[in-house]
């Protein structure tokens, strides 16, 4: 019984949003550069400089949105290094993703000791704080846990209607899928493969430094080490769970956050304490890959992922 | 602008592009060092002193780059096939462990029994640890990136648990870590006096078979047909899935030694802080190298002497020690972009 109350507190679907919101912001940046056809390795790496950047900027007294302004900027610089050279030069994009991870994480860890060489303990922001929207507690189940939440998780949630709205109800957006299924369509058009391309990773990766600053502007108040821990790689998973589609991403964003949220109960419960906190830990990776093995089998992957694009050529 | 492939690349063609990027990257550095307020020269010269400009220095190089030369033949055997691991910090783990349940008292073998079994056992769990991603890759088409690094993720959650739980040393006055190795399981120093152990040879001839493996035998010319163009090689009759997993685990296996190599040769016993991310600096080493397998071993030294370097440099001069991560990651984008200007060049439209 203790276990199935844990669902049906106000504060666990609460959490469990708050959780999900850094996901859905760099789920949909992956799902953008996806879509035109582009993986973005990257991920990890740009949440991470999000993260730092968005946190510093509140730091030396730009504010918060200034730091989440700071944050999306540098996530854009991230994503032009990325577009430039996965698609203007068409070089492969795992080994260009995964470089940009790397380099993403080592400059930020880099900034921020030479940033703050004295310090021993992170400093503190005074970070988001929950805002109160009466009207959406009337929506049902999810409602309560709507209404109390910190600006940044709204913006996540605007996100997800916005590039659904765009991407299926836009010329924009048809170009941009076209561009991920079949580029040679689009370039008989007369619109430019690379400019969408370029444009889609660009747009992604300011998502993906949003998601990361949400880390330490509204669910956190400093920046340490390590504090992605992967989240990136699962938002890759998540993208594909949501079968490359934005409302389908957004659950699976929730489902999976919902179940991180229940794993901390549970390990706080009388059950949990004689399982060792690692197998814990381990589940919502394991969920990924589960989710990941379930749906690969009839996902529809956009035709043309991963297929650089050379003007002229066929 | 578009690209045009090079019919005859000169030979400053083929070298230039290269130089231009490690240059850059050296050029790159220096700013950052000077951003942190070291003098770009001094600190340059910290580094190449750290790396190898004392025998201890030069030894701790060579221990460094042990590690590196495995994980990078791994990821260089499974990229030429196509195969994107990014697990290879998992696999090094599973090797550790089954050295340290192995070699930790439970086998009262002698040492040219013991070390080899636990070779072979490390080498098992390591590729059976990659055949499950590249398995859910050939039969359900799961991407194996993401699958390989989620495993990194849950396996040093199982390494912690297990070092908390049942390998933990019961004399680690409650440290997780792992019992020591007993002396017969542990590989011996090449030479008497010097810091150094075998682990490098084992490297050192891993990188050779390889390499013959690569150039003289069908299972090397296989696994490049299906990295080169997997569709070809099915037309040719070539059981692509059966090469995939055979990639797969000589790939696997390889990481693992990393680890067996790191807990029997250097450490002696098993802590979470084992490999600084080895398997991932992997990438770097086979990039750098351009998956060559010899080229592995100089690109792993190179990689090594920066990681060595910058630690002592950071001593010295107080620059963090990023910057030598923040140098191969440089290098590692710079030099993709260099092998294209090698074959091909800009032309105007």
């Amino acid at each position: 019984m203790e276990i199935l109350e844990i669902f049906l507190t106000a504060s666990f679907w609460t959490a469990a949003i708050r959780i999900a919101s850094p996901l859905i912001l760099a789920t949909m940046g992956e799902l953008i550069c996806e879509r035109a056809g582009v993986l973005n390795l990257g991920i990890e790496g740009i949440m991470v400089a999000g993260a730092f950047v968005g946190w510093f900027g509140a730091y030396i007294g730009m504010g918060l949105w200034g730091g989440v302004l700071l944050a999306c900027f540098v996530g854009m610089l991230l994503g032009l290094l990325h577009a430039s050279m996965t698609v203007s030069l068409g070089l492969s994009q795992h080994v260009v993703g995964l470089g940009i991870t790397l380099l993403a994480t080592s400059l930020t860890y880099y900034a921020y000791r030479v940033a703050l060489p004295e310090v021993t303990s992170p400093p503190k922001i005074e970070a988001f704080q929950p805002i109160s929207i009466a009207i959406l507690a009337y929506i049902p189940i999810l409602g309560p846990a709507l209404a109390e939440q910190t600006p940044l998780t709204y913006l996540a949630i605007s996100t997800v209607l916005i590039t659904s709205f765009v991407l299926y109800r836009t010329p924009l957006g048809l170009a941009l899928r076209a561009v991920g299924e079949n580029p040679f369509s689009v370039a008989a058009q007369g619109l430019s493969v690379l400019g969408l391309r370029v444009g889609a990773v660009v747009v992604g990766s300011g998502l993906m430094a949003l998601g990361g600053a949400f880390l330490t502007l509204s669910a956190f108040d400093s920046f340490f080490f390590g504090m992605v821990n992967g989240r990136g790689w699962v938002c890759i998973a998540l993208v594909v769970f949501g079968a490359w589609k934005p409302h389908k991403a957004f659950l699976g964003a929730i489902l999976f956050a919902a179940f991180d949220a229940f794993q901390i109960r549970l390990q706080q419960s009388s059950i949990g304490a004689e399982i060792p906190y690692q197998i814990f830990l381990m589940m919502p990776y394991f969920l990924s890959i589960t989710a990941l093995v379930v749906i690969s089998r009839k996902a529809e992957v956009p035709a043309a992922l991963m297929a650089p694009f050379y003007k002229g050529e066929r | 602008m578009r690209l045009e492939a090079i019919p005859h690349p000169s030979l400053s063609r083929r070298f230039l592009p290269p130089i231009l990027a490690l240059a850059s990257t050296v050029f790159i550095a220096s700013l950052l060092a000077m951003v942190a307020g070291g003098n770009p020269f001094a600190v340059l010269g910290l580094i190449i002193k750290g790396a190898v400009g004392s025998k201890f220095a030069l030894l701790e190089t060579l221990n460094r780059a042990t590690p590196l030369i495995f994980t990078g033949l791994s990821v260089a055997v499974a990229f030429r096939a196509k195969l994107w691991n990014i697990g290879a910090e998992a696999q090094l783990y599973s090797g550790a462990v089954v050295a340290v349940i192995m070699g930790t008292g439970a086998l009262a073998w002698s040492p040219s029994v013991l070390i080899p079994a636990m070779i072979i056992c490390s080498m098992s769990a390591g590729a059976l640890l990659l055949l499950i991603p590249t398995l859910l890759k050939t039969r359900l088409g799961v991407d194996e990136v993401v699958t390989t690094l989620l495993l990194n993720f849950i396996f040093l959650l199982l390494v912690s648990l297990l070092l908390e739980g049942p390998l933990k040393d019961p004399m680690g006055m409650g440290w997780p870590k792992s019992a020591r190795l007993i002396a017969e399981a542990r590989l011996p120093r090449i030479v008497d006096g010097l810091r150094l152990h075998w682990g490098f040879g084992i490297a050192l001839i891993a990188a050779v078979i390889i390499w013959i493996v690569n150039t003289k035998t069908t299972f090397g010319y296989a696994m490049r047909a299906v990295g080169f163009n997997a569709e070809a090689a099915r037309y040719a009759g070539m059981p692509i899935n059966l090469i995939m997993m055979q990639t797969a685990l000589l790939s696997g296996g390889l990481a693992a030694l990393a680890g067996f190599s790191e807990v029997a040769g250097l450490k002696g016993t098993l802590t979470l802080d084992l490999s600084p991310g080895f398997g991932y600096s992997g990438i770097i080493v086979a990039m750098l190298a351009l998956l060559h397998p010899l080229g592995v071993v100089g690109a792993a030294l190179f990689v090594a002497g920066i990681f060595v370097g910058a630690d002592s440099m950071s001593r010295a001069a107080g620059v963090p020690t990023y910057l030598a991560d923040i140098m191969l990651a440089t290098a590692l984008l710079l030099m993709v972009v260099a092998v294209l200007l090698t074959k091909f060049r800009f032309k105007r439209e």
